[in-house]
């Protein structure tokens, strides 16, 4: 299984959970799954057109798959994937 | 430059140690830092950059002091409600540490003025609640080359990184290219935040700015730190530069600092 890291602006679409599980082989389809059972996660994290809002940011482990595969990067078991939005509080 | 006896028994627990000495403790008496904000973040940094012996400290705020901003803006207190906060800043700042240079400025950043403000110090802080100064703040460094250390919070999350573009790092738009649009991502202060968080990030600010003045341990210009309170758990994920980012790529799209920088406020 492969660890999703809900920021907290996402968690109340998550019913307050910070971490959920996946069992996607990709991002992707990631996305695609976890959008099945917490509707509205997918509108938040992508723009019309499926790709990557360009101030939401997501790690495998610590790399930013814009700079690995983009929304085809692959997930094996075990990896930890950050959904990290831009914040602007201060 | 020389200390008086009063002056070396301030900063004796510093100049003990070797990594800074009088050397250092020179450098940070010479050094001049500016904080965009003196809210959340801008508080505890510019307390603990006053109590650190920083020669000039700026701070840049419109804002008049409100009750519901003293559950964490400490450099406030009850009786300076009502007063502008830069003032109320100063008064604290100068209570701290009489020997430093608080310079004052009562005014909203905007692409008029911020090129003038940072081109006077070294360091600057950007402990600001929204993303229009978020960007414009970045992007005015980026051209003015200064290091820019950037805190952000949001209820118990924080986000803690350093931008030094001109020393080979990423800027804030290789890591966030574009603000979000209105509607989409909570970006003003009354979304809530749990007020000691502003305490951790802002004095992680300060750490990271007196780091970089002394020139002292690891910089995180290439990674986000990303700290969760009810958690108590820090992260850091690498933060690469992009090749394609629209300001310190070697193709840009933003050359100055004309652009549209407005966003909506909403929650």
């Amino acid at each position: 299984m492969i660890k999703v890291r809900i920021p907290t602006p996402l968690r109340p679409l998550t019913k307050g959970q910070g971490e959920v599980e996946s069992a996607a082989a990709n991002i992707v389809d990631m996305i695609g799954s976890l959008d099945a059972t917490y509707p509205g996660l997918k509108n938040r994290l992508c723009d019309e057109k499926g790709d990557l809002r360009r101030f939401v940011n997501i790690y495998v482990n610590e790399e930013d798959i814009r700079f690995l595969n983009g929304k085809e990067t692959s997930l094996k078991d075990g990896d930890e994937v950050s959904i990290v939005p831009a914040i602007a509080g201060g | 430059m020389e200390f008086t006896e009063q002056q070396i028994q301030r900063y004796s627990r510093h100049i003990i140690l070797n990594e800074v000495g009088g050397k250092g403790q020179v450098k940070l008496s010479k050094a001049k830092v500016l904080l965009i904000g003196a809210g959340g973040l801008g508080s505890p940094a510019a307390l603990y950059l006053a109590a650190a012996g920083i020669g000039t400290i700026g701070l840049v705020d419109g804002d008049v002091v409100d009750l519901s901003n003293l559950q964490r803006q400490i450099l406030h207190t009850t009786a300076t409600i009502g007063a502008p906060k830069v003032e109320s800043g100063r008064r604290m700042l100068s209570a701290i540490n009489p020997d430093i240079t608080i310079k004052t400025y009562q005014l909203n950043v905007d692409t008029e003025n911020i090129l003038g403000l940072v081109s006077d110090y070294d360091i600057v802080l950007d402990g600001s609640d929204n993303f229009t100064t978020r960007f414009l703040v970045n992007d005015a460094c980026f051209f003015a080359k200064k290091t820019l250390i950037s805190a952000s919070m949001f209820r118990f999350e924080g986000q803690l990184t350093s931008i030094k573009p001109h020393a080979g790092y990423p800027c804030y738009r290789c890591l966030y290219p574009e603000p979000p649009p209105a509607g989409l991502v909570p970006n003003c202060q009354e979304a809530g935040v749990l007020g000691v968080l502003a305490g951790t990030m802002g004095i992680l600010q300060a750490s990271e700015a007196i780091k970089e003045i002394l020139g002292i341990g690891e910089t995180i210009a290439d990674k986000l730190v990303i700290y969760d309170a009810l958690e108590m758990k820090f992260r850091k994920v690498s933060r690469p530069k992009d090749p394609r980012c629209p300001l310190c790529s070697a193709t840009p799209t933003i050359k100055d600092l004309g652009g549209d920088y407005s966003v909506a406020c909403t929650i």
